[in-house]
């Protein structure tokens, strides 16, 4: 990669300092800590080199701990964590929201886990499934309509392979025992029914959900049966990428062919037998390392399963990430890769060649969860756009060190930036494009500054693999050159127009 | 490869190439342990059958696709209808990120809300600080006018008290001493958004009128009710009413914080009632509201107040409307103007010319409780019959007033009223008793396409098509809108019926 520019440190610095000017002093001192500006990496980075190359800088900010009230903080909650992100996904399992109607209801297929199967009969990604609770339900406690709730679904849908109960807010407030309601009515059932503490409140972000879901993982799927699987020498599982507008799939074919077999996929179009398996495999591939590295290292721990980290966004970090994961196989598999980056290498030519002289020098700020603020810039990188700002909603120290590896200093970094923050920033910086969620796309387009959804992909996808590249680089044309940010000052106020490209 | 840089394909046609088809029957085969083939045709006819129906109707546990959200959503949009008004969500934060994502993916808008971001320490000790700090920040970053406090059913559950909680952040300087924040307890395990969008309501009325001396003139109130079309529907409401010559206050009205310009500025507040019209509005004779059920609240208060009420469900088509402008007529004093018979008579006149379209169609019809009674009663209107009428959260009461709306009617004999019911409850329906068009919001897409009947998106929310709440539903005009919305569906799905190139022309008509 390139990542060859410097960002204006004293222009972030002051920005900064002008944001938190707004605060009452004891928050204006909390917020100060979570926003930085990238530092040059310290002597010892070129010695080193780190999982992803060197270190380019030090983003040190503080991460992982609770928002401060009444700010507008981006985060959501452990449910959807857990819900949302890991189990939601695995598409063979009824996923009860167990509590009040709310939460269910809004995460209800909005996270675009694609998925093949036949909806309502053997998969069930796209239904909201809940126990509904009434008042009744908060003081006599829920436990009884939890296992009517199960004998019903079994009734419905008989193909379901298990069930998984994800908590809401007053489960755990009001002392219900879903463990032991999992346990009697399992085995009665003959099915895995997984009872998951993630209540809202828990933690202080999807992250703590991510980190408890994970956990019942471990204690209610693996090692529980017989998979009756017999183990070949190129299995891996794919941990960690959940299928968003089919991104697993344009993985999954590159690892196919490069002589791998993917013996499962986490979450995103699992089935349970898929993830029971995982112990079973030679490695484990890890892509959003925030939501499951806790899996991958029991798993290395308990079972002996090695875990790498790899990104299969854009071309330089696929071609990297191939290579990588092929080493650890032997010669076969590398030569194999070799073909495969070979094979792909005119339709990245044809990509860059057609979109980065439109795309050339545009800045963009990011705004996402655990990973993508990283793990995205490099295939900015490779169509020639720079990265100005980045910032995560749910990461931790660790994610925050790794973003060395792929930002420049002089980077503005934010964590759990608050809605205030973040459209100061983006006033003061007027990057060329953001990449952020649904609730930060119109406040921005408002601004006449493009954007694109960076946890949906904006409905559009997959972004993942050289498949996804040539959309990702499509996509980003499109928002970008669009001539609808010309038309924002009438003629009779017109400042200076843009200048655009209309689609090739 | 499929892929190219000249053309290059997305998930829309992607995954239907060649290679990417093999590759999922072979993940499936080798991989998925999955249903047998059999056993999933066998279970998806099974679902079709009237066994499956009984069964499903016996459901007394698992809500499977409700039709509802919870109250502080309508607590949040409710308070998007005031001056310069933040709301404030006490509880958990990650809620207040879904109200925020659900209203803008509805509105392609922004959506602002705060959370008092209440974790498990607030769960033990309760949320006092959490407000004391949250509206001192709320305060100063977001400069509002007014901060309206609903609550997310952490709160709830741990009885905090919001209105000891909140004067206690104005002692302790938070806030200013007169600073205007009215409150409304909004439990999840209580009712809908309907109900959250009734107490914020009438949260924000008690805030201004409790302790006022009324001193009454010849004002009308009106109460919009929670509706994701308010942009198109109370433009169209104030141009009635102005064409009409009333002199009326709007409680709550969203219609221009959810639909700013795009001119260089983000404007986190537009438009709503204004805090001083709000508080006068307890002088008005009467306070009249368009959503009965997202308004049970609001009106009794109005009638403590000594002002007469009256309510409407959500006026569609034309005798709905006919009822609303004579009824407001004779609230105000004033003639029904000429204008209005002649934007009466163009609806009339286009209902005729599609009438042979419309009359003895079939339908089942979801939403809120006042959007199904006038969806019910407008189809009747023109000939149609609403076959099933289905409200997650829709009462006893609710159906004892669908009922008799249907029995007012020959078109309305052998339609069901489905309150309490969910859309995997619907979806037997339709297998079972098929009717020719559904009507609801963008969740009926997977009813729809399970059951092959045509979707008409005519509430909240709209997630999958765009603009539609920009235009009006209600009154004359807006029953225009609405009758095009119907009539392209039907028409649309004569011509795909119509249309397999090269095997028939039958039915594939230039002119209907
Ligand atoms: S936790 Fe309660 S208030 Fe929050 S979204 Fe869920 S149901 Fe609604
Ligand atoms: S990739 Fe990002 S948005 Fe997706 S689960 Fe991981 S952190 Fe969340």
């Amino acid at each position: 990669m390139s990542l060859d520019h410097e960002n204006d440190a004293a222009f972030n610095e002051a920005l900064i300092a002008e944001v938190l000017s707004a605060y009452p002093d004891k928050f204006a001192k909390r917020r100060r800590k979570h926003l930085a500006v990238a530092k040059p990496a310290g002597a010892d980075a070129d010695a080193a080199p780190g999982e992803e190359g060197h270190l380019l800088s030090e983003c040190d900010v503080k991460s992982n701990v609770k928002s401060i009230p009444g700010v507008m903080t981006i985060r959501g909650c452990s449910y959807a964590g857990s819900k949302g992100v890991v189990w939601g996904p695995v598409k063979d399992m009824v996923h009860i929201s167990h509590g009040p109607v709310g939460c269910g209801h809004y995460s209800w297929s909005q996270r675009r886990n694609y998925y093949s199967g036949t909806t309502g009969i053997d998969s069930f990604v796209t239904m909201q499934v809940t126990s509904d609770f009434q008042e009744r339900d908060i003081v006599f406690g829920g436990d009884k309509k939890l296992a009517k709730v199960i004998d019903e679904l079994e009734e419905m849908f008989p193909l379901s392979r298990g069930i998984s109960i994800q908590s809401e807010c007053p489960i755990g407030l009001i002392g219900d025992d879903i463990e032991a309601v999992a346990k009697k009515k399992g085995k009665e059932i003959g099915k895995t029914i997984v009872p998951v503490r993630c209540e809202g409140f828990r933690g202080v972000s999807q992250s703590l959900g991510h980190h408890i879901a994970n956990d019942t993982i471990r204690d209610w799927v693996l090692d529980k049966k017989d998979t009756g699987f017999e183990p070949g020498p190129y299995d891996v599982s794919v941990i960690g990428d959940y299928n968003i507008g089919g991104d697993a799939w344009a993985s999954r074919r590159l690892l196919e062919d490069m002589g791998l077999r993917v013996i499962g996929n986490w979450s995103g179009d699992a089935t349970l037998a898929e993830m029971e398996r995982a112990p079973l495999g030679k490695l484990n591939l890890i892509h959003c390392y925030r939501s499951m590295n806790y899996i991958c290292r029991h798993m290395e721990e308990k079972h002996g399963v090695p875990w790498m980290e790899y990104n299969l966004f854009g071309p330089s970090q696929i071609a990297a990430s191939l290579r990588k994961i092929a080493k650890h196989f032997g010669p076969e598999i590398e030569a194999k890769a070799e073909a495969v980056i070979a094979s792909y290498q005119p339709l990245v030519d044809a990509v860059v060649a057609k979109y980065r002289p439109r795309l050339e020098g545009k800045s963009v700020m990011l705004y996402v969860g655990g990973l993508r603020s990283r793990h995205v810039v490099t295939a900015y990188d490779d169509l020639g756009m720079r990265i100005v700002g980045t910032g995560y909603e749910f990461a931790h120290n660790d994610d925050y060190q790794r973003t060395g590896h792929y930002v420049v200093p002089g980077t503005l970094i934010y964590d759990d930036v608050t809605g205030y923050e973040l459209e100061k920033f983006i006033e003061g910086i007027r990057p060329d494009l953001v990449g952020s969620g649904i609730k930060e796309k119109y406040p921005v387009q408002k601004m006449g500054i493009p954007f694109r959804q960076m946890h949906s992909w904006d409905y559009s996808g997959p972004y993942h693999g050289y498949d996804g590249f040539a959309i990702f680089a499509r996509d980003m044309d499109k928002a970008i050159n669009n001539p609808v940010w010309g038309l924002f000052d009438p003629p009779w106020k017109k400042k200076d127009a843009p200048v655009l490209q209309a689609a090739e | 490869m499929p892929q190219s840089a000249e053309r290059v394909l997305d998930h829309a046609t992607l995954f239907r190439e060649p290679e990417y088809r093999e590759m999922l029957a072979r993940k499936r085969d080798t991989m998925e342990c999955p249903a047998s083939t059999e056993a999933v045709a066998a279970q998806s006819d099974h679902t079709k059958t009237w066994a499956y129906r009984e069964k499903n109707l016996a459901r007394e546990a698992v809500s499977i696709n409700p039709a509802k959200a919870c109250q502080p959503l309508g607590a949040v949009f409710a308070a998007a209808g005031f001056e310069k008004t933040m709301s404030f969500v006490h509880g958990s934060q990650g809620c207040v990120a879904y109200y925020r994502s659900h209203l803008s993916r509805h509105f392609k808008e922004p959506a602002s809300a705060v959370s008092s971001s209440m974790t498990e320490d607030a769960a033990v000790f309760g949320g006092l600080n959490n407000m004391i700090d949250g509206l001192a920040n709320t305060y100063a970053l977001y400069g509002p006018k007014m901060i309206a406090v609903s609550t997310t059913c952490m709160a709830e559950v741990i009885g905090d008290d919001l209105q000891s909680f909140i004067e206690n952040a104005r002692a302790k300087g938070s806030i200013p001493q007169e600073f205007d924040v009215p409150y409304a307890h909004t439990p999840a395990f209580v009712g809908s958004h309907v109900d959250g969008y009734d107490v914020m309501i009438k949260g924000v009325l008690e805030h201004f009128w409790d302790g006022q001396e009324r001193s009454p003139n010849d004002k009308i109130n009106i109460v919009p009710g929670f509706d994701g079309f308010c942009v198109g529907n109370n433009r169209e409401l104030k141009r009635i009413l102005d064409l009409m010559g009333v002199s009326y206050t709007l409680i709550q009205d969203a219609s221009d914080q959810f639909d700013t310009p795009s001119d260089g500025s983000f404007r986190m507040y537009a438009g709503g009632t204004t805090l001083a019209d709000t508080a006068a509005a307890l002088n008005a004779k009467a306070t009249v509201s368009l959503q009965h059920w997202c308004t049970r609240k609001t009106l009794d208060y109005a009638a403590e107040k000594g002002q007469e009420t009256a309510s409407f469900h959500y006026p569609l088509g034309v005798g709905a409307t006919d009822e609303l402008v004579m009824k407001i007529a004779a609230l105000a004093g004033v003639d029904i103007p000429a204008a209005l018979d002649l934007e009466r008579g163009r609806l009339v006149d286009a209902i005729a010319d599609s009438q042979a379209y419309l009359h003895g169609k079939t339908y089942a019809i979801y939403g809120d409780p006042d959007f199904v009674h006038a969806m019910a009663r407008f189809v009747m209107e023109t000939g149609g019959e609403p076959t099933h009428c289905l409200a997650t959260n829709g009462t006893k009461a609710w159906e004892e007033e669908m009922q008799a709306l249907l029995s007012s009617s020959p078109f309305g004999k052998g339609a069901k009223v489905w309150a309490g019911k969910d859309l995997w409850h619907l979806r037997s329906l339709l297998f079972t008793e098929p009717v020719d068009l559904l009507v609801g919001n963008s969740y009926g897409k997977y009813v729809s396409r399970d059951t092959g009947t045509p979707l008409i998106r005519l509430t909240f929310p709209i997630f999958d098509r765009h603009h539609h709440h920009r235009f009006p539903l209600i009154g004359y005009q807006g029953g225009l809108n609405l009758l095009r919305t119907v009539l392209d569906v039907i028409f649309d799905k004569l011509d795909r019926d119509g249309d397999v190139a090269g095997e028939t022309d039958i039915s594939f008509d230039l002119t209907r």
